[in-house]
């Protein structure tokens, strides 16, 4: 079978400013595939490519086996999309929003009552339906949008952040629907992150940074890339700090967010020596095993940072 | 999947599901429902009262009241404003992101267009005709023919007041630059329609101006169909010919705008 989503040498200009720069990437038939990246990387403008908003300035794309520039009618109608903010008529109730959705994908009378029916079982919702959508909570109306981008049954869903915006707790819910969902329908996944944590439950991730892919492949085993240790020292002038390590240890360190980095093949002794001729300077030292964090570090030199601060793990 | 998806919505049956969303979301707002008739009554009844004791239009019959020749242009002020406050809708669902769904389905862009338009020209209709209703309590020698006829008009006026909202608020990325339109372009455009003073007796090149105004013939054509039963009441306006001519023509210039606006910036095709 063909792959859900073909795209290469993609490229993207926004006037001189460049968004996409030379993107190849296949996504196969019923996976989860996360594109994890800072604010400013290219997700949106490869999404908005995706979801046939955008013409994209240069470069090949084909989803489901279609060309994005010509078929975009009938690639409309078997992909799914859920943007990053509820685009859900507030002043209309659940019912009515889907009602409203499934006539715009030629759905209609029983047949579609039934699979809003089947639909609001999935996220649960079943007794919120008479409820006006301003009145459900950011939470719930996450999981009434994703059912709106399920209901004409797509092979492929595109979903841009779906976490954002919500609390921890309606975060696992929401994944938990689009787990259940993913499993009743089979349907392929594309979905845009910021959050390290999310990219983690994902089949595949791929780092987009600047308009450029950096890295891809399971979250495993771009963790298992990272061959080396990872210390993150915390200290009051860790500039200096830095430069005496280095001086003493010669290892080459890194200024990450007012913390020192360290890769080294065995972390469990550098730490022990570190604290033992630091061990005044130092406020905390913390060997972990490298994340997708780690990663994008190593593959951008820069810390991995959005507009919500620094990435919670 | 079901074949109906793999096809799509098409253009019906997505036209009509946003025409009746319109109707839906504007019974849930009162203030919409008030505000667009209020203020053109507020504003005719001041208007027309105030000026009757000064001042005697040029051109007119008569036994005219200034607050019966201004009936036609407040009529197409609620109109007017009916058109507005449903093409805010139009910067509103962008940027809300309701219309970001409408346009990732597979929904004919004509379809969009013709849904959104015909859902606020319906409002303006509606809105109109209830004001219509005043019309009793003016002096005009009115039956259902000419009641008929002119909420016809109406309707034509209506969709082209709507679809030129549309072609305007699609462009925009908020709605206070859409009230510096109203102020600069709409109001004016109403006020040189003919709904104020009639096209005789005012300077040459205001009169080339209001020549050009299409919405002179909007209320030229509603001075028409209102005084069917005393044609000479309508005093000296364009010939019914040429309102319903270049009414229609409006139409599908605005209509046609709608769609171009539409296709240029929405994606691929």
């Amino acid at each position: 079978m063909p792959p859900a989503i073909d795209i290469a040498r993609l490229r993207h200009a926004y006037g001189n400013r460049s968004a996409l720069d030379g993107i190849d990437l296949k996504i196969e038939r019923g996976e989860v595939y996360g594109l994890l990246g800072p604010n400013g990387g290219g997700k949106t403008t490869l999404f908005r490519i995706l979801s046939t908003l955008l013409i994209p300035s240069g470069g090949t794309v084909r989803i489901l086996d279609l060309d994005l520039l010509r078929d975009a009618a009938e690639i409309r109608a078997r992909i799914g999309v859920v943007f990053q903010h509820a685009s859900l008529d507030l002043k209309l109730t659940v019912l009515e929003n889907l009602r409203h959705q499934g006539h715009l994908y030629g759905l209609r009378g029983r047949a579609l009552l039934e699979r809003i029916e089947a639909i609001l079982r999935c996220v649960g919702l079943t007794d919120r339906r008479n409820d006006r959508t301003e009145e459900l909570s950011g939470g719930l109306r996450r999981r009434v949008d994703l059912a709106r981008g399920l209901l004409h049954r797509p092979e492929l869903l595109l979903f841009d952040e779906p976490s954002s915006g919500l609390d921890p707790l309606a975060r696992r819910t929401l994944w938990e629907d689009l787990q259940s969902l993913r499993e009743e329908q089979g349907v392929t996944v594309l979905l845009t992150t910021h959050f390290i944590e999310e990219a983690e439950r994902c089949d595949r991730v791929g780092i987009l940074d600047r308009g450029r892919l950096v890295a891809q492949g399971a979250p495993d085993a771009l963790k298992r890339s990272m061959e080396q240790d990872v210390l993150v020292i915390e200290a009051e002038h860790t500039e200096a700090l830095r430069a005496e390590i280095e001086a003493k240890a010669s290892v080459t360190t890194t200024l990450v967010d007012g913390t020192v980095r360290i890769e080294c093949d065995d972390g469990q002794a550098m730490m022990a020596s570190l604290y033992a001729g630091f061990r005044e300077r130092i406020s905390a030292i913390r060997l972990g095993r490298p994340t997708l964090e780690d990663v994008f570090i190593r593959e951008t030199g820069r810390p991995f940072e959005t507009e919500e601060g620094r990435n919670a793990r | 999947m079901p074949d109906d998806a793999r096809r799509g919505g098409g253009f019906f049956l997505p036209a009509a599901t946003l025409w009746k969303r319109e109707l839906v979301r504007f019974a849930r707002d009162r203030h919409r429902l008030l505000g667009a008739i209020l203020q053109p009554f507020v504003f005719w009844l001041l208007l027309g009262i105030g000026m009757s004791a000064s001042f005697a239009p040029a051109g007119i019959a008569g036994t005219m009241s200034y607050l019966e020749y201004i009936f036609p242009g407040a009529l197409l002020m609620v109109l007017l404003f009916t058109a507005i406050f449903s093409t805010i809708s139009v910067v509103e669902d962008r940027r809300e992101g309701f219309m970001q769904s409408v346009l990732v389905a597979p929904v004919s862009r004509s379809g969009v267009v013709i849904g959104k338009v015909m859902g606020g020209t319906t409002l303006a209709v509606l809105e109109g005709a209830v004001f219509l209703l005043f019309v009793f309590q003016l002096d005009v020698p009115v039956n259902p023919v000419s009641l008929a006829a002119t909420v016809a008009f109406l309707f034509l006026v209506g969709l082209a007041l709507t679809g030129l909202g549309f072609a305007i608020a699609w462009r925009m990325a908020s709605t206070a630059g859409f009230h510096a339109i109203m102020n600069l372009f709409l109001l004016p455009m109403w006020a040189l329609s003919g709904a104020l003073f009639p096209l005789s007796g005012v300077p040459d090149w205001l009169g080339w101006l209001m020549r050009i105004n299409p919405l002179t013939y909007g209320v030229a054509g509603v001075r028409h169909t209102l005084y069917l039963e005393a044609p000479e009441l309508a005093g000296r306006v364009p010939s019914i010919e040429a309102c319903l001519l270049v009414t229609c023509l409006f139409v599908l210039l605005t209509l046609g705008i709608s769609l171009g606006v539409i296709r240029r910036r929405e994606g691929v095709r």
